[in-house]
């Protein structure tokens, strides 16, 4: 890219150096741009999640005009194929080769624990998206922040407005076969039958299945049904569903209905209710903003993966402020980072807690047809929602982590 | 010529790491070796065999999965690999048992069954292997008190495990008992009224085989300090596998280019082209078009052609030139 040399860039220049004169130090350190890696997942089946990311994460450097508290901000990118030893292999790259100042993803769950303990160990800030709740509970890291959700953080007020605002007494689970549907269901299970409820049982279809039909035989005799799936799994879900005449309501977890994916789903959707610490319908400024710049930018409404990574850079950038446009002290840099507090970010304001997980609103939102498109109508707002929900930290922590078997069945 | 050219990619191989510079670069280059092991594992049963397994990343797995439980449960180092390769050996043995009842088609597919219930099972027994969240070990060892916590003393570390592998697996095939595998591949019915115990040396090749494959795992482990069913699934055996054929089948050196060729596409060539999948499937396209028997022997093929067009006198010499039959290397 070149640039015209005129008057005013020529003052701005002058202006600059005179500061920098004065300034030596921090001078030294905005000098060189600023360094933000990447990590997401361009091959494979999550690839529209993670070029979502990206999506975000471009549209957030264009709105700052590629500059963060005075420096230039780079972005590198590292495409980890979806597998744990990929992104090990692109988090050495970002950190060793490209000698990034922090760095944002990864995506899936098994990548974030792939490279925890290697990205501590280089004191390399790590905003995540992944939604695995060790990360931030039992196997907590330093260098971690997330400014999305744990898995079960959307399921808990979905259990709680299952339970008192829709009156259900029961319910049956089916979700995807993996860690992330587990601590979904062990989440909203823990909640729902906390407040009176009964999860009568949990069906798990394998992550890759042509067809749903045995699991939808056995949904029965409940007031609803909660499913907990992802990528493209929750359309070919609901369309089963539909098809096999079921009529039950169903409730969902954050991957059920992300906007994102709503142009491709048709009627078996509406009436779908979800929880998600995210809604495209949520009006703020800086959401309005960025939808816009989104659906400017890439022709889409964006989801939770598009605006998790924008309020990343917005938790970056705000952090910068703090400490000068300072990296080089990662202590201080993370400190900062942790200590961030926003009131207008696309998802509302949100803090983090001394895990460095987000404390936020959670949106309960409704399917409904508007026009020739589907919406996510919000029809209640949790403000303030943690990790640990209305639980004890210490209690809660004590506990296992939600797992297949845990909370274990009522008979 | 040929002790030269060894001799100059020791050294270069030794000295990797001080002229590479950066360590994300030694990092590619200790994956290469260790993959490397992996596909040279692979190719005591697909070169020297014949026989076609899609299921070594489920011996892999179990190499990785023993050494890591191992660790977090107390054990040193030094056990954690003796026991980690007894696991392999006899897993390899129970492969072997059930898999060579048949050879061809029948063999691919029982070694891919196999490989999918240790995926299976690396998956779903949640209480031991932490299903897809994977286990991770924190600390590597410490060889007389050397830390391979930094890229270079890794890749060294791997580097002697590599041309232990490379050296033992040479010795092997240029071996009687290598020549008797060989011949249980081109003729095992001749072989049989030789009076060879086919099934015996084929069963042995396999533990052979499965030897490395798990000696490879245990680097792997120790590069990556975690491990989780992706490493064990379908994909990732027939990925060694295609470094196995794309480098050249029944070759020492064809799983090693085919390793390198594969990690360098997968990781450093990612950064510059979106579309890396594209451009490695492209690859193997071309080689299968244009050099069927592999990298390594198809230029070697091309070598000679080049060869006897630089030199036409030696054609005239004999009217038919017969191909000469390949060598070791």
């Amino acid at each position: 890219m070149t640039r015209r040399l005129t008057r005013r860039t020529l003052l701005r220049g002058a202006a600059g150096s005179a500061l920098a004169a004065s300034l030596p130090l921090p001078a030294i350190a905005k000098a060189n741009p600023i360094k933000i890696g990447l990590l997401t997942i361009k091959t494979g089946p999550l690839a529209s999640a993670g070029i979502q990311m990206e999506q975000g994460t471009v549209l957030f450097l264009k709105d700052r005009d590629h500059t963060l508290a005075g420096r230039k901000a780079e972005l590198v990118v590292g495409d980890t194929g979806g597998n744990p030893a990929g992104a090990k292999t692109k988090a050495q790259e970002l950190i060793e080769r490209d000698k990034v100042d922090l760095i944002l993803g990864p995506l899936a769950a098994f990548e974030l624990l792939a490279i925890s303990d290697y990205v501590a160990r280089q004191k390399v800030p790590l905003l995540g998206l992944a939604a695995a709740e060790d990360m931030t509970q039992r196997r907590p890291n330093p260098y971690f922040v997330r400014a999305s959700a744990t898995s079960a953080q959307p399921m808990h007020p979905l259990a709680d407005y299952a339970a008192k605002d829709l009156k259900y007494k029961t319910a049956i689970t089916v979700s995807d076969d993996f860690a992330f549907g587990y601590e979904q269901m062990g989440g909203f299970q823990r909640v729902f039958e906390d407040a009176g409820g009964r999860v009568k049982s949990k069906l798990w279809p394998p992550l890759v299945t042509p067809d749903y039909t045995p699991y939808l035989a056995q949904i029965a005799d409940a007031d609803a049904v909660v499913a907990g799936f992802a990528g493209a799994n929750p359309l070919k879900f609901m369309q089963q569903y539909r098809a096999a005449g079921l009529t039950l309501p169903l409730l969902g977890g954050e991957g059920m209905a992300d906007d994102s994916l709503l142009r491709t789903f048709g009627d078996e959707s509406v009436g779908l209710i979800s929880a998600s610490p995210y809604s495209a319908e949520f009006d703020s400024p800086a959401n309005r903003k960025f939808v816009e710049g989104m659906v400017r930018d890439t022709g889409n409404t964006p989801g939770i993966a598009a605006a998790c990574l924008y309020i990343n850079g917005m938790v970056v950038d705000a952090a910068l402020n703090q400490t000068d446009g300072n990296t080089d002290d990662r202590e201080a840099f993370i400190r900062a980072l942790r200590a961030v507090s926003l009131t207008d970010s696309p998802r509302g304001a949100f803090h983090f807690d001394h895990f460095g997980n987000v404390v936020g609103n959670i949106f309960i939102r409704r399917c409904e047809r508007k026009g020739d498109k589907l919406v996510n109508t919000i029809v209640k707002t949790y403000p303030d929602v943690s990790q640990f929900w209305t639980y004890d930290e210490k209690w809660f922590l004590s506990q296992p982590v939600y797992s297949r078997d845990y909370p274990a069945m009522r008979s | 010529m040929k002790r030269l050219a060894l001799a100059l990619s020791l050294v270069a191989l030794a000295t990797l790491p001080l002229w590479v510079g950066n360590s994300y670069y030694v990092n590619i280059g200790s994956q290469i070796l260790l993959y490397a092991i992996f596909a040279l594992g692979l190719n005591v049963l697909v070169g020297y065999a014949g026989l076609v397994s899609l299921g070594h990343a489920g011996l892999f797995g179990i190499a990785a999965y023993a050494g890591a439980l191992a660790i977090n449960h107390g054990a040193n180092h030094f056990v954690a690999i003796i026991a980690a390769l007894a696991a392999t050996i006899a897993a390899a043995a129970v492969f072997a048992v059930l898999a060579l009842r048949g050879t061809g088609l029948g063999f691919v597919m029982i070694t891919v069954a196999i490989g999918q219930i240790v995926w299976g099972v690396a998956y779903r027994w949640i209480s031991i292997t932490n299903g897809d969240n994977g286990v991770a070990i924190t600390t590597r060892p410490r060889p007389f008190g050397l830390s391979l916590t930094d890229a270079p003393n890794f890749y060294w570390a791997t580097l002697i495990v590599f041309l232990l592998a490379v050296t033992v697996i040479a010795i092997f095939s240029a071996s009687p008992f290598g020549a008797s595998l060989r011949g249980t591949r081109d003729q095992p019915r001749r072989m049989t009224a030789l009076g060879y115990h086919i099934w015996l040396i084929r069963f042995l090749a396999f533990l052979f085989s499965g030897l490395w494959t798990g000696v490879a795992g245990m680097l792997f482990l120790y590069y990556n300090q975690f491990i989780s069913p992706q490493a064990v699934a379908l994909g990732a055996s027939a990925e060694v596998l295609l470094m196995v054929i794309s480098g050249g089948t029944g070759t020492l050196l064809g799983p090693i280019v085919g390793a390198a060729l594969v990690v360098i596409m997968k990781n450093v060539a990612s950064a510059y082209i979106e579309r890396w999948n594209f451009v490695l499937g492209a690859i193997f396209v071309a080689i299968v078009i244009f050099m069927p028997e592999g990298i390594v022997p198809g230029l070697a093929r091309l070598a000679r052609w080049c060869l006897a067009k630089l030199r036409p006198q030696v054609t005239e010499v004999s009217g038919a030139a017969a191909p000469r039959p390949e060598s070791g290397l």
